[in-house]
């Protein structure tokens, strides 16, 4: 199911605007994880910048870190890229939210059925 | 190829999920993208009727999705074709795509399935000819342009 949070795809599509975050990314998208100082390595950047980097991919939930031991690890966090390009397909721009509306509409209609039966029944 | 599948589990018995989806008063109360009224709607769903709602979006232009019903099973499936208009002007280059939608029992209620896929090449285009009409014209006219 798509599930649509706008707030959160603005936040993913503004961390997508970076070229380094997207390098970031497609790295990780490669290897399933990778330390800091691994992901690091290729940038001309130097090391506290490609930890700015991270801050930011990581509150956009795209990315999730973890310690072990001296080292901090890094992966991908998929959804929210899932979320994001299937809000770029027209698609489903289309119908995720009319699906939503069909949905509380039969469900109204479905409890208004069941009070009439009830109603008949108490007859 | 663009298609889309989307899955949604609805508190409402198939009959009722159905009717929302093959009636103009049904179909006047959800359709389109937004929150904005649908304009009108006509449906008249059995095996080549047609269907065609029009509907405003937050951007003023208004929509209209038309189209013809291809397979109808009460409280079961449809499948219909559809096209684009905005404005009155063709979307999607005039392209028509294809709308299917399976109703599954489960014990809350039901469960939907939601495909629409783009037809493209002429085989699968050929081999849902059956009853368009007017619609198989403009995509076989769209088919031969792209060609050359």
């Amino acid at each position: 199911m798509v599930n649509y949070r706008p707030r959160d795809l603005d936040r993913v599509f503004a961390t997508l605007a970076d070229p380094t975050r997207r390098a970031i990314l497609a790295r990780l998208a490669q290897q399933e994880c990778l330390s800091v100082s691994a992901l690091a390595e290729p940038f001309s950047i130097k090391l506290p910048a490609v930890m700015k980097h991270l801050d930011v991919l990581d509150d956009a939930g795209l990315i999730t870190r973890s310690k072990q031991g001296r080292t901090v690890e890094v992966r991908l966090s998929a959804a929210p890229l899932r979320e994001a390009s299937a809000w770029l397909r027209p698609y489903e721009r289309f119908w995720a939210p009319a699906l939503d509306r069909l949905a509380a509409h039969a469900e109204r209609k479905e409890a208004q059925a069941r009070a009439a039966e009830r109603e008949g029944k108490g007859r | 190829m663009r298609s889309a599948t989307l899955v949604r589990r609805i508190a409402a018995r198939p009959s009722i999920v159905f009717e929302a989806l093959t009636t103009a008063e049904g179909v006047a109360a959800w359709w389109g993208p937004d929150d904005l009224p649908v304009i009108r709607a006509e449906v008249d769903a059995r095996v080549g009727g047609a269907y065609r709602v029009r509907f405003r979006t937050v951007d003023g232009k208004e929509h209209e999705s038309s189209g013809e019903f291809l397979e109808v099973v009460p409280s079961r499936r449809i499948v219909m074709s559809w096209h684009w208009t905005v404005g009155g002007v063709e979307e999607e280059r005039g392209r028509t795509s294809r709308l299917e939608l399976d109703l599954v029992p489960i014990p809350e209620g039901t469960e939907l399935t939601l495909t629409h896929a783009d037809l493209e090449g002429e085989a699968s285009a050929k081999s849902h000819a059956g009853g368009w009409g007017g619609a198989l014209d403009k995509l076989v006219r769209h088919l031969e342009k792209r060609r050359k």
